[in-house]
């Protein structure tokens, strides 16, 4: 009975989304940009509820309980999408741009990792997690996510700890990018203007030594695809195998031989590592290779269109309110998280009165689009509604309201997963699956800082239920 | 909002985390196995589907014994043998 009722749930929800599709492309054929981001959401949340794949789960189940599982199946996705990725640079096929260098990228991602561990899941997981009915995680992603990103961007909260020299420095630089001083007003604004508009962005392939030092196509895959994803993503998986896995794979080897172990040992132990969860595994593999087509698709209609931008068809269907001053709005062209939920958080304020238009962020980058033209927030949607189908055709949708501590620590993480988003101009996605696979060195450094904080998450919860174990034990 | 870990006869234990979601069920359950000893079993009762591949993975690995897992009614249940 369950089951069925469960099949029906996934039919309609499946029902509607294909209404939705059409009802957009017959109101005009250009949502087929829509369209095309509402089904990669819809097939990533799948994916991801299939998999259980979180990225905080990645690092937290390693701190945790020793579990390698996650870790290895983003790293595998990770390897799998930097290939497609360098494909795609090298026939002018991809929308990837590097992001600002700098040390704001791993504090970011230390705020963010703290934040994923109290909220239970990352940006993307926590998407997915609504879709199975968690509302801690839908906590996490409405309060955090959407609106505290949304007051982080413009508010002047955070002026205390911008330095003089970031000040002088966003007067001249918002000058020479024609940014007006009225759209300037947030503490957000002068760390953007003031600082990141000066960084470096770095794409190994880009590089004078690796332009110069290999000729055509093949700096993306040896430089962006070799040097800065494979090896080091192997490298990580050797680490986590001698630290989490080795010691008890060999001693079962040991004594299935009766003895001696030699090298083939541990490549069998790295091998059994990687496919101990086969779920996780296949997922990361068909997840890299699906944000790979992502991106061929999403440039295939930019060239459809001949624009670079949705904010141009956005223009051209005559709704010039939903985007910026530069006539565009966040469209970044493939998987992404956190900044179109800053938008929606941005567009609820501002049916409240607040002016989200203010600022850099919404006012110059990235528009205030109306939740249902909002192509990047349809993906979000996309990846809830995919996720709930899964959930539901496998009977794991459960709907669980949040109680007592767990509110607190969704609140509090999902804050901390917004505030740690913005500084990096990325999550969990962007700033670290999408950066590392497309040849850009920081996205290491935001993962370094994610895990540094998931290190400190765990921590923190483990003397907590430390605490409560030890109350439940006073009778014994 | 809490959880229950209880002693249910002389080598069973019970630990009841339904209402968690990540990563309490799975830092419960390593702390209740770490509490219990060899041979003891110990019987988890959660209603996240995502603590529960790390659960299993996290026995396989230290060398616990799932000895049964089900689904009913949206619950899942786990009984592990300490190894």
């Amino acid at each position: 009975m369950e089951e069925k009722r469960n099949q029906i749930w996934a039919f309609i929800v499946t029902g509607m989304m294909l209404l939705v599709s059409a009802i957009y492309y017959s109101v005009n054929p250009y949502y087929i940009y829509v369209i095309a981001y509402i089904w990669f959401g819809f097939a990533y949340g799948m994916m991801l509820q299939y998999g259980r794949f979180c990225f905080a789960s990645a690092s937290r189940d390693l701190f945790a309980a020793g579990v390698p599982r996650m870790a290895v199946g983003v790293l595998v996705a990770l390897m799998f999408f930097s290939v497609i990725q360098a494909t795609l640079a090298s026939t002018n096929m991809s929308t990837f741009h590097p992001a600002p260098f700098g040390i704001h990228t791993l504090i970011a991602g230390l705020i963010f990792g703290v934040g994923m561990v109290l909220s239970g899941g990352c940006a993307s997981g926590s998407l997915y997690k609504i879709g199975e009915g968690n509302m801690t995680s839908f906590l996490a992603a409405f309060f955090g996510l959407c609106i505290g990103q949304a007051v982080f961007v413009d508010v002047k909260w955070f002026n205390f700890l911008i330095p003089q020299k970031w000040v002088d420095a966003a007067v001249v630089n918002a000058a020479a990018r024609d940014i007006p001083v009225e759209k300037m007003t947030s503490s957000f604004d002068t760390y953007l203007a003031g600082y990141i508009f000066g960084r470096p962005t770095v794409q190994l392939s880009h590089t004078e030594v690796f332009s110069n030092a290999l000729p055509g196509i093949s700096k993306y895959f040896i430089a962006d695809t070799l040097i800065n994803t494979l090896i080091p993503a192997a490298v990580v998986i050797c680490v986590i195998y001698y630290f989490y896995s080795r010691k008890g794979f060999i001693k079962k080897r040991a004594k299935q031989k009766g003895g001696q172990t030699g090298f083939s040992d541990e490549l069998a132990g790295i091998w059994n590592m990687i496919t101990a969860s086969k779920r996780t595994t296949l997922m990361g593999v068909i997840i890299g290779m699906v944000a790979g087509l992502h991106i061929f698709v999403m440039k295939g209609l930019q060239n459809r269109f001949e624009i670079s931008n949705f904010g141009e068809l956005l223009t051209r269907m005559g709704h010039q309110s939903d985007t910026s001053i530069r006539g565009t709005v966040f469209d970044p062209g493939y998987w992404y998280i956190t900044s179109q939920e800053g938008q929606f958080g941005g567009w609820i304020l501002e049916k409240f009165g607040w002016n989200m238009h203010d600022n850099i962020f919404f006012g110059v980058n990235n528009g205030l689009p109306v939740p249902w033209r909002n192509p990047a927030l349809w993906m979000s949607f996309g990846i809830i509604f995919g996720a709930m189908v899964m959930a539901r055709l496998s009977n794991e949708f459960k709907f669980k309201l949040p109680k007592g501590e767990l509110i607190v620590w969704g609140l509090m993480g999902g804050l901390l997963m917004g505030f740690g988003s913005r500084p990096a101009l990325g999550c969990n996605i962007g700033a670290f699956f999408i950066r590392v696979a497309g040849g850009d060195p920081s996205g290491w450094l935001y993962g370094v800082g994610m895990v540094g904080g998931a290190f400190f998450g765990v921590k923190f919860f483990n003397w907590w239920s430390e605490r409560k174990m030890a109350k439940e034990m006073e009778s014994f | 909002m809490a959880m229950k870990f209880e002693k249910t006869g002389d080598n069973t234990y019970m630990l009841d985390v339904c209402g968690y979601v990540c990563p309490h069920p799975q830092i419960y359950c390593k702390k209740s196995i770490e509490k219990i000893a060899e041979g003891d079993v110990l019987q988890v009762v959660l209603d996240n589907p995502s603590s529960v591949e790390t659960i299993v993975q996290m026995c396989d690995q230290v060398g616990h014994e799932v000895l049964e897992r089900k689904t009913e009614g949206g619950k899942i249940y786990l009984k592990i043998q300490k190894g």
